[in-house]
């Protein structure tokens, strides 16, 4: 029996010690039972240095909190952290995040996001974490983790005279002088050679930080050549792709692609038709993330585990101190719904966003 | 005589024109005058001045979207009564910004709710909705 994070916590008296923390349990499912496996998803936590060594506390409790809950059992088989761990991607907020993600003590695969690249192009970053960009396999499971906040080779070595200015025009999320994200030809060159060798029947998991779909150009809720990507991975029967940089609940079904946001830790982010002046919306099947009203320090972030089944992903998310949600692929609609939410009828005020 | 009683007369009333005597050019002033405005609170709003800890509005709010300027005064939660948005504000740079209270009349304060009132340009006003 596949046991309610939140319940185990209670049973088991942890709750008074860790809180229900945000961390993103992931859990993996093909048929046979030998084959289920789960891993934890922690992302967008956004270390903030201030001076010496003093961070943004609200920040650092976000994922110290996420990495107190991966510890916990049931144990995850690895970890994701899903990009930007950092603000500014400086040396010290990485050295900062490492060492809190460190505790872990399991094998970790990081993406890299636009907050860890723009200052010195993940240089520092790949001397903690490793390539911007590979696969692996995991029981029965191909993994692909993608550097996807790449961008126009002239923005990143031409237009801006520091590469601490780079950083900080990046950085503000709505801010005009940024650029589009994108992953690039000579990565999904190494994308087609990757996946040359799998069988379509293999389920494919793909990790990022950008949505790899387009929904906000404004606030690169955005994947430039999202068309592109999609068209390499669209020959596979069960493809889910899993991505952070949004700080909400979002999914989608674009073919045989299942999209799935992870939370942040940090700090949430209102939905692209909530500013009055987007004209975007995110994928009408979303139901939105539930919203504390007013503010509430860690109000929607969260964590969630997924279950697969046959290659098709049930996210379970649980929310801190906000009701817990699940998304699950319904194989009658062929798309992701959440399973309480979805009739209209059935939505709760928290989550009219408006 | 009669010049300098006008003279007189203009020093005391502040201006050489009527009450009702402007023009498109007097428009445009003041709506630039508005802008100047709106955009000292948007760069107050992206910038880490207002805290203490580095934190700006923008990263929670970008655009200022999700502030509702068009539903204050209301009920706020956590102060247990209906109030006004630059309470608000304030809420937010005592807590994420771990900054010190702006007063209600402060310049920036001006200029921040002026930003925010721009970027929901449009919207009708809801008074008390959550």
């Amino acid at each position: 029996m596949r046991m309610n994070r939140r319940g185990f916590l209670r049973q088991t008296g942890a709750v008074a010690a860790a809180g229900v923390l945000p961390v993103s349990m992931v859990r993996l499912a093909f048929g046979q039972e030998g084959q289920d496996f789960t891993f934890a998803y922690i992302s967008d936590s956004h270390i903030q240095h201030i001076r010496g060594n003093e961070f943004v506390r609200n920040w650092d409790q976000g994922l110290k909190r996420a990495v107190a809950e991966a510890l916990l059992e049931p144990k995850p088989d690895f970890v994701v952290f899903g990009g930007d761990l950092a603000q500014l991607g400086t040396k010290a907020e990485l050295d900062h995040g490492a060492e809190m993600l460190s505790a872990l003590r399991y094998p970790l695969y990081a993406v890299m996001g636009e907050h860890d690249y723009y200052l010195d192009l993940g240089e520092y970053w790949s001397e903690l974490f490793g390539d911007h960009y590979y696969s692996f396999d995991h029981k029965g499971v191909h993994f692909v983790v993608l550097n996807s906040v790449l961008t126009y080779d002239e923005w990143t070595y031409h237009r801006w005279e520091t590469p601490e200015r780079r950083m900080l025009e990046m950085a503000g999320l709505d801010n005009p002088n940024g650029s589009p994200f994108m992953v690039g030809e000579r990565q999904r060159e190494w994308l087609r050679r990757d996946l040359a060798r799998i069988p379509r029947t293999t389920p494919i998991v793909v990790l990022s930080h950008s949505p790899l779909q387009k929904i906000y150009k404004g606030w690169n809720f955005w994947t430039e050549d999202a068309e592109e990507v999609q068209a390499i991975l669209a020959p596979f029967e069960k493809v889910t792709v899993l991505y952070g940089h949004v700080h909400q609940i979002q999914y989608n079904q674009i073919g045989s692609i299942s999209f799935h946001s992870v939370m942040a830790t940090a700090w949430p982010w209102p939905y692209p038709e909530t500013y009055a002046h987007s004209g975007a919306y995110v994928p009408v099947m979303t139901v939105p993330m539930n919203r504390a009203d007013p503010f509430n320090e860690r109000d929607a972030t969260g964590w969630q585990f997924i279950d697969v089944h046959t290659g098709r992903v049930a996210a379970h998310y649980t929310l801190y101190d906000n009701k817990n949600r699940t998304v699950a692929y319904n194989a009658a609609t062929g798309r992701p719904e959440d399973t309480e939410y979805q009739n209209p009828a059935r939505r709760i005020p928290p989550q009219a966003h408006y | 005589m009669r010049k300098f009683l006008i003279a007189a007369l203009t020093a005391l009333a502040g201006s050489t024109a009527l009450a009702d005597e402007f023009t498109e050019a007097d428009l445009e002033r003041w709506a630039a005058q508005f802008e100047s405005v709106a955009q000292e609170g948007r760069n107050l709003w992206t910038s880490p001045e207002l805290g203490t800890n580095g934190v700006a509005c923008a990263q929670c709010h970008p655009n200022a979207a999700n502030t509702h300027p068009e539903t204050y005064p209301k009920f706020q939660k956590q102060l247990g009564r209906v109030a006004q948005m630059w309470e608000m504000i304030n809420w937010c740079i005592r807590n994420p910004l771990e900054g010190e209270d702006l007063a209600p009349g402060d310049p920036r304060m001006t200029a921040l709710l002026a930003y925010i009132a721009k970027e929901r340009r449009g919207v009708p006003l809801e008074p008390g909705k959550h």
